[in-house]
């Protein structure tokens, strides 16, 4: 699909070019837009938000590029960002995070070979108290240890297995 | 009493009805029967000062602002990206009502056509909920079009950002708004001026918790607030544990606390009891480092006091790091972080950044030499002061602070 002309996303993106002085502050919420359609923010992507707001795609490209919660490759299904700055470190997130990806078979920013899990560590996620944690796309998941983050990968792998019997 | 934490006390806070049971926008209302000068006068008096880290006078802040320019904004700082910060977090999760009264309050006083609230992009759940209480309050004339009869009009409206800590320092924050690359401005102008603000016109930019401490201050009077804290600094603040601590979370204290009963009794003393305290940030990533002795334990966490113990209160994010950690390892990766969130404008800072983190990983691998610990310290000090937002100086502490205290800590992992 395409995000212009569709109606899934008609109502937010015109939200969001009302509530500016101008159409080129509505960059970053419509790039969000892109990358809920396109699962990372590709050039079709790009394109269509360059045209809705009157921009040169190489403009709105550099602002995919400077922010890291624009992902400019496709990720798993389950894009967990794990925490290891110093106040989550204090707590083990170095271990954690290097336990779930010897645990998923990755290296650092890798994607599993059924498509479900990118793994990656992020700075510092507002979550201090509360660590390990990560970010599952873009919601926390918190106060982590490894018996916890099994039942999470097999409960987000069931889900994908009833998703994709639900399509065939 | 909690005058921030207020969901602690009150269950349900979050939802509107309840807000306003518990006096929930009596401030805006007493406001709007004064005049908007009155208004800034009341937050002058009440000695409130900036809680985002840099401790400015609210008030006057919001006096810069020329009441003649016919557009003025504001734009509340929810970027709360300092390592071992997540107060706003809080106050926006569970008291988020507070957040926007406040915010009203200040777009009154300077009389803005609208306030943005500029959240990180991580906090995508909490601006759907500001997004709902925006509607709620649309829905009672509490936004919008002449708010509750007084003939003042105001928007308000949620902003994410996408990943930047910069996008916490006001001009890179304002340039992040507008759809630029989220990097700091050359000052003047400043944001409260025509040309330095919001779409060119003149904006006041508060932190969440900031904003947070107005209603209290209009419903009960300046002096009620003034009289928490000490003589500098008034009120409660939000102070955010973390590290090696039992009970790690956010604490709201008067100003002017010790450090000692914040870590022992609110915080529970050393996580591990055979391990005693050995440093703390009392500022996040950005502020200089301290040795956590009884000395320090028994000085006031208020701006002057911290001053005094060569380190700063700031944001309130006092990460806690006991006898086994290695200040080496501190210092590398709080350089990493920096590292990372350099926004590049700045050549001290974006090529800084980079050989440090080299040179300490050199270091930290053994292959160092006790040059390298001073070539660290000689890049630190040619960063800080040299760039247009604080991040140079921010990523100068860690290195200087750490070596200055610790140097043992370094020297173990260098060859003579």
């Amino acid at each position: 699909m395409a995000i212009i002309g569709n109606p899934k996303y008609e109502q937010r993106i015109e939200r969001h070019l009302a509530k500016y002085e101008t159409a080129r502050s509505a960059v970053m919420p419509l790039l969000y837009i892109a990358q809920e359609e396109y699962g990372w923010v590709n050039s079709e992507g790009i394109g269509e938000v360059a045209q809705l707001l009157n921009l040169d795609p190489t403009q709105v490209k550099s602002i995919a590029g400077f922010y890291t919660m624009y992902s400019e490759k496709p990720k798993g299904k389950y894009w967990l960002q794990v925490c290891t700055d110093l106040p989550c470190a204090l707590q083990g997130a170095d271990d954690f995070h290097a336990w779930l990806k010897d645990e998923l078979g990755l290296d650092e920013g890798g994607t599993t070979d059924d498509g479900l899990f990118t793994v990656e560590h992020v700075m510092c996620l507002a979550a201090c108290d509360k660590a390990p944690m990560l970010q599952c796309n873009f919601s926390y998941v918190e106060e982590l240890d490894q018996a916890k983050m099994r039942q999470l990968l097999a409960k987000w792998r069931s889900e994908a297995q009833v998703a994709a019997n639900g399509r065939g | 009493m909690h005058i921030l934490l207020r969901g602690r006390d009150i269950p349900n806070i979050k939802q509107l009805d309840v807000y306003e049971t518990h006096g929930g926008f009596d401030g805006l209302r007493k406001s709007l029967t004064m005049t908007p000068a009155e208004v800034i006068d009341v937050v002058k008096a009440s000695g409130l000062r900036g809680r985002g880290g840099a401790g400015f006078p609210t008030g006057v802040k919001w006096s810069f602002i020329p009441q003649h320019e016919p557009i003025k904004y504001v734009t509340v700082n929810a970027d709360e990206s300092e390592t071992g910060t997540f107060k706003d977090r809080e106050i926006m999760e569970e008291n988020p009502y507070q957040l926007i009264e406040g915010s009203l309050i200040c777009a009154y006083a300077i009389q803005a056509k609208a306030v943005y609230i500029y959240l990180r992009g991580e906090f995508w759940d909490i601006g759907a909920q500001l997004d709902e209480c925006i509607e709620a309050l649309r829905a009672k004339g509490l936004v919008g079009e002449n708010i509750l009869g007084s003939g003042y009009d105001c928007e308000v409206y949620t902003h994410l950002g996408a990943g930047a800590y910069i996008c916490g320092e006001e001009s890179a924050l304002l340039n992040s708004l507008e759809g630029y690359l989220g990097q700091p401005r050359v000052r003047p102008p400043f944001p409260a001026q025509k040309g330095g603000g919001l779409y060119k016109e003149a904006t006041v930019v508060n932190n969440v918790e900031t904003l947070a401490n107005v209603p209290f201050i209009m419903t009960e009077g300046a002096q009620a607030f003034k009289a928490i804290g000490t003589e500098q600094s008034a009120g409660n603040k939000i102070y955010c544990v973390s590290g090696h601590v039992k009970r790690p979370g956010n604490y709201e204290l008067p100003m002017g606390a010790t450090f000692r009963e914040l870590l022992y009794e609110q915080a529970g003393g050393p996580l591990h009891d055979d391990r005693p305290f050995k440093a703390m940030l009392p500022s996040g990533g950005s502020g200089p480092i301290v040795p956590l002795t009884d000395e320090v334990l028994d000085t006031c966490m208020s701006y002057e006091d911290c001053a005094s113990i060569g380190t700063i209160i700031g944001s309130a994010s006092i990460i806690i790091m006991d006898e086994t950690v290695d200040m080496t390892w501190v210092a590398s990766k709080v350089t990493k972080f920096f590292k990372h969130e350099s926004c590049g404008k700045c050549t001290p800072c974006r090529e800084g950044t980079y050989w440090l983190d080299k040179v300490i990983d050199r270091i930290l691998d053994g292959r160092g030499t006790a040059d390298d610990v001073k070539r660290i310290a000689d890049v630190a000090e040619n960063m800080a002061g040299t760039t247009l937002c604080a991040l140079g100086d921010f990523a100068a502490n860690p290195i200087i602070h750490t070596i200055r205290h610790f140097p043992d800590d370094f020297a173990q992992h260098v060859q003579v």
